[in-house]
């Protein structure tokens, strides 16, 4: 943005929209929306709690699992389908399912089969990024360029080596788009998921405090959510920039 | 004509689906010369090449390589692709050294071959440049050494200066030229450009349209010797253009 001359730093216009907030909290227009200031003195009073680390720690942990489940069988399943035309016709229609599918109803079965603690959750959190991650692979791979193809052939490439060597790499932009979708997929899932469980993690801290009526800490919650999604993803983009050089240029 | 034959090509026939691209193609590919394949496109010049690499199998017939009937891809064989086939996402080094990095020589040895190989073809200090940051032309000398490193008897090389520009073009067809001459391999050749492929070719295959066969082999003599810079101006050059130009006009609309 630029303003009066002046390039502005990425995101300032957040600044303008905190202002607004604080100024809105400080009329008191409403219990519900306590200014910024106090939610954020509130936040370094609520952050070194057991209640409060606990929470972020168990979020952090079926985050990651999740998504580690997400990423190394997603990937391999997604060039598998881009490389392989049977694999493809079994397996694309469900892909395409569960990607719309409003995984959020599924979630009391899970309950039931995996019980209501954080391996629910890490499940959960798999199921709402994993479908993406297929899919944006095996496009990956369909736009191979045919020739890198027939060159690895020609010069005897195993299997194992087309895989790691030509496909993936070739796939490697959209990869990390589908990726970079699939953990803002996850953060909504391991979210979705304590919610519903709401016994664990921030499913936890948010019984707690909206049942209290205690909104500063409520907001806590959200802004800090909010911020780790938004960083989680803006570092992704990074890396992808950095590998889209080739994605206009394969060949 | 007594000369062995590097590959033999016996009766082939490949039909894609319905599309009969070639029928009972028979014919034979010196070895240490250059022999190019010149027809009307669509006529199947790819698809025998693809045939010859293993990368595609024939419908009937059989190919010959070295003695031994071609099933599959085979060091024998190496292959120049018209749009280059480098690695996007590796170093001019590594995509010179891919090709004996598939077939596991161990990395210091693989560089050293490819830095030999990156010096003969002239790309000497890009050894750690991009695909992206070289012209087609530089990009087409990293695809021809990278067929060189592997050392492989039979070169394909599938119109591999389509995609350069016309100054780059007659320099490299002096280059593969002095090639033929140093290597002694053998090398198959698809060109849409009659003058180019009877300035590089021993041996000219005229191929008929779809579905193809030979037509009619050439075989300059008088001019092999000289030197390149006189090529162009032997009368038998120019009778050869002309002659191969009249057979084929008749199938360009
Ligand atoms: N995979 C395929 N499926 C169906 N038909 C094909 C396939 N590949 C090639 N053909 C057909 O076979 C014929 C020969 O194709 P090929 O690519 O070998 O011709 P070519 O002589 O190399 O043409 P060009 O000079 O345009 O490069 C063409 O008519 C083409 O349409
Ligand atoms: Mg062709």
């Amino acid at each position: 943005m630029i303003l009066f001359g002046y390039r502005l730093p990425a995101m300032s216009s957040l600044i303008l929209w905190g202002l607004l907030w604080e100024i809105f909290g400080q009329l008191e227009v409403t219990y519900f929306i306590p200014s910024l200031s106090a939610i954020f003195i509130t936040l370094i009073e609520i952050a070194p709690t057991p209640a409060f680390i606990k929470a972020i720690s168990e979020t952090a942990h079926a985050f990651i699992v999740g998504i580690f489940f997400a990423v190394f069988i997603g990937v391999p399943v997604g060039i598998l389908m881009g490389k392989n035309r049977i694999i493809d016709e079994l397996l694309l229609p469900w892909v395409n399912m569960f990607l719309s599918a409003p995984l959020t109803a599924l979630v009391p079965v899970l309950m039931v089969l995996f019980g209501f603690g954080i391996k629910s959750i890490i499940i959960i959190t798999t199921l709402f990024a994993i479908w993406i991650i297929v899919l944006n692979s095996r496009a990956g791979v369909m736009q191979i360029n045919r020739s890198l193809v027939d060159m690895a052939k020609s010069f005897g490439a195993k299997p194992q080596d087309a895989f790691f060597k030509i496909y993936f790499w070739a796939a490697l932009p959209e990869i990390l788009g589908g990726i970079r979708i699939g953990f803002i997929r996850a953060v909504k899932g391991v979210i979705i998921g304590q919610l519903l469980i709401s016994i664990v993690g921030f499913g936890a801290l948010f019984e707690l405090y909206s049942s209290n009526f205690l909104m500063k800490h409520f907001w806590c919650v959200i802004i800090v959510l909010f911020a780790m999604a938004f960083t989680l993803s803006e570092i992704l983009a990074h890396l992808e920039r950095k590998v889209s050089y080739y994605a206009s240029k394969r060949g | 004509m007594n000369k062995e034959n590097a590959v033999t090509v016996k009766n082939v026939y490949k039909n894609y689906g319905d599309v009969e691209a070639l029928r009972d193609m028979s014919l034979n590919f010196p070895k240490g010369e250059l022999t190019s394949l010149l027809g009307p496109s669509g006529c199947g010049k790819t698809t025998l090449l693809k045939i010859i690499a293993g990368l595609l199998p024939a419908t009937s017939g059989e190919v010959i390589v070295n003695g031994e009937i071609v099933k599959d891809p085979g060091p024998d064989r190496a292959f120049v692709f018209q749009d280059f086939a480098l690695l996007p996402w590796a170093s001019v080094i590594r995509n010179v050294a891919f090709g004996l990095e598939l077939r596991g020589v161990a990395k210091s040895e693989r560089e050293s071959i490819a830095q030999k190989y990156i010096g003969d073809v002239g790309l000497k200090g890009f050894e750690n440049s991009f695909p992206h940051e070289l012209s087609g032309g530089m990009r087409q000398r990293v695809g021809l050494a990278r067929a060189l490193s592997v050392d492989a008897q039979v070169l394909l090389m599938d119109e591999p200066f389509s995609a350069v520009d016309e100054q780059t073009r007659r320099k490299f067809q002096e280059d593969l030229l002095n090639l033929v001459k140093d290597q002694n391999k053998t090398f198959i050749f698809v060109t849409h450009s009659i003058e180019e492929a009877v300035y590089v070719s021993d041996q000219i295959a005229l191929l008929l349209p779809r579905p193809s066969r030979v037509s009619e082999i050439i075989r300059p003599t008088s001019f092999k010797n000289k030197d390149v810079d006189s090529i162009r101006r032997d009368s038998e050059y120019l009778d050869i253009v002309d002659r191969i130009w009249k057979s084929l006009r008749s199938y360009v609309e």
